[in-house]
């Protein structure tokens, strides 16, 4: 019996595996596929495999009018829809040279900020579900569910919302929308204090995320990482510090990094991030000022709906914007905002019909699923469900 | 820096490269030849006044008709050091749509490049692992090319994958239950 470990350990053999996990698989966050090849539980190669979802969304934006090209952006990363459509937007508004008035500016950033917060409630919720907690989850959905419910008042919709429209927002807000939102507002941070009092310092999330998935920040900026993911690693690269658009030059508010780089650091950093965007809303509440939500450009915006009812020629002019698209000035702009998963960029490219010639959407989800095998290869195959829900990826986004 | 200036930057290090530089609304383009592109991205990333050292998109355009060159390869770089934008446009000809990959620069543009090749077919000389990445592997032609139809090449030259589907859904139909 002395020798009995020894023998095993002579005769035994080893042989390495090669594991398809997804494209169905429930940790994957989406449609996404990785082929791992495993040694016993270590993984030696991971290959990644996207293209699932792909719709072709830029060789559509091609053939749409501007106008007609914003429900597009719903369907990039389809839980934080608000913040790609404040995105689109803004890279139209430059490209046009028209600005949107105050108000409407207050408001997007708002509604950008539910945005990040619903975002972000879905990703706590499902990266601490990967891992096995599942009543964080379900506490979580039901703040993600008064965010929806809010949408709702705002613009009829919850998912697809299409509300920021360029050169301002659809309508005006409604005062019992911010009374509701006010009142979420200040019910948010104990909220969170919940969602943390459970995870932030629980033994066996700390055992699965500390130290795994390390990237240190050189390595994060070649690598082309954004938003939470790059912050974990010390970078406190932010577009909205770095390139204010619409009103967050005119709010207060910090941008949390990390240390280490690791799973642990970037999930402090989007709950730091959560914090502060409750803030930002709060700021933006209280500092709403009046006038009017859609700029006064009639060349690039559409005339307001109860005119084009009543009026000829309001009529003739929505005719031809929709249908002919708005003139525009031959030439290039590239504008990227922070979403909750990185920065998303919209380059168009105008030969001065009503049409983009070249639409291209640099997508967050897209890069940061390319690092994948980065993060992956020498690390557990339990590290690697980790790592997809640290990332942080939608892949409608990712695949367009 | 002022992106104008680091336009004058690179026309000074690289006088035969830069075709042309426009500017619009603030942001600079700059037009460049495809054979020294490496070297040109080596420069703008270790060059310590410029420092691109975020690789912020890569893609592909495509200028059917309007330009000599049909393709170009556009590469939009930030330096997070010093917060200014550039972007290279590298022209590539359609009798020979290929460049040289800048991975070795920049390890961020592997699936940028992956995906240019898909939707474009440039092919990218260097890349360890040229594929298509958004479309099936056996697809014909490359859909973000301006002469491919928006609704695809029609019925008669599906994808082999989806004629597959189709051929099983067909097979299977007698097994449905009428109730």
């Amino acid at each position: 019996m002395d020798n009995l470990f020894d023998d095993t350990e002579t005769t035994f053999e080893t042989k390495q595996l090669t594991v398809s996990l997804g494209p169905q698989h429930p940790a994957t966050h989406g449609v996404l596929r990785l082929d791992l090849d495993l040694n016993g539980e270590t993984v030696v190669k991971c290959t990644p495999y996207v293209g699932y979802l792909h719709r072709g969304i830029e060789k559509l934006g091609e053939n749409k009018t501007y106008f007609a090209a914003l429900p597009l952006s719903d369907r990039l990363d389809y839980i934080s829809s608000m913040n790609n459509n404040v995105g689109y937007v803004n890279a139209v508004e430059k490209l046009f040279g028209i600005e949107a008035p105050e108000r409407a500016k207050f408001i997007r950033t708002m509604v950008a900020e539910m945005g990040r917060l619903s975002s972000h409630i879905v990703w706590l919720g499902t990266h601490v579900l990967d891992i096995g907690a599942t009543t964080p989850f379900l506490l979580a959905m039901t703040a993600r569910e008064k965010i929806l419910d809010l949408f709702e008042i705002l613009c009829g919709a919850r998912l697809t919302v299409s509300y920021p429209r360029i050169g301002g927002v659809r309508n005006d807000i409604s005062q019992q929308f911010l009374d509701e939102l006010y009142a979420f507002v200040l019910d948010f941070p104990s909220r969170m204090d919940d969602y943390e009092t459970l995870v932030t310092e629980n033994r066996i999330w700390k055992e699965r995320t500390v130290d795994v998935g390390i990237i240190s920040a050189e390595e994060a900026i070649n690598w082309g990482l954004t938003g939470g993911t790059l912050r974990g690693s010390g970078v406190d690269y932010d577009v909205r510090k770095y390139a204010p658009y619409d009103a967050y030059d005119k709010v207060d508010f910090k941008v949390p990094v990390g240390v280490k780089g690791d799973c642990y650091d970037r999930y402090l950093v989007r709950v730091g991030e959560m914090r502060e965007a409750n803030k930002i809303i709060q700021q933006c509440i209280e500092n709403l000022p009046a006038g009017p939500v859609m700029a006064e450009a009639p060349k690039f915006t559409l005339p307001p709906k109860d005119l084009v009812m009543k009026d000829m020629e309001h009529l003739i002019h929505q005719f031809i914007l929709i249908t002919k698209g708005p003139t525009v000035a031959e030439g290039e702009v590239y504008v990227g905002t922070e979403v909750p998963k990185g920065e998303l960029g919209f380059y168009f490219i105008s030969d001065g019909t009503g049409k983009p010639y070249r639409m291209r959407v640099r997508a967050p989800s897209f890069v940061h699923a390319s690092v994948m095998p980065r993060l992956c290869e020498g690390g557990l195959l339990a590290d690697v469900i980790a790592n997809i829900g640290t990332i942080d990826i939608v892949l409608g986004e990712c695949d367009r | 820096m002022e992106p104008l200036k680091i336009a004058d930057e690179i026309k000074e290090q690289f006088p035969d490269e830069v075709l042309d530089i426009r500017e619009f609304r603030g942001q600079v383009a700059v037009t460049v030849k495809k054979a020294r592109i490496v070297e040109l991205c080596r420069y703008l990333h270790d060059e310590p006044s410029l420092f691109f050292d975020f690789p912020a998109d890569l893609f592909g355009i495509d200028y059917l008709g309007k330009k000599e060159n049909r393709f170009a390869v556009a590469y939009n770089l930030y330096s997070i050091r010093h917060r200014h934008r550039i972007v290279l446009k590298a022209e590539v000809a359609e009798a020979s749509p290929v460049i040289d990959s800048v991975l070795p620069v920049w390890a961020g543009v592997n699936w940028h490049e992956r995906e240019c090749f898909d939707l474009f077919g440039i092919t990218f000389t260097g890349h360890p692992d040229l594929r298509r990445i958004l479309l099936p592997e056996g697809w014909e032609g490359y859909p973000l090319r301006k002469d491919y139809p928006l609704k695809g090449p029609g019925p008669d030259q599906e994808w082999p994958g989806f004629v597959d589907v189709l051929d099983r859904a067909e097979q299977y139909k007698k097994y449905e239950w009428h109730g």
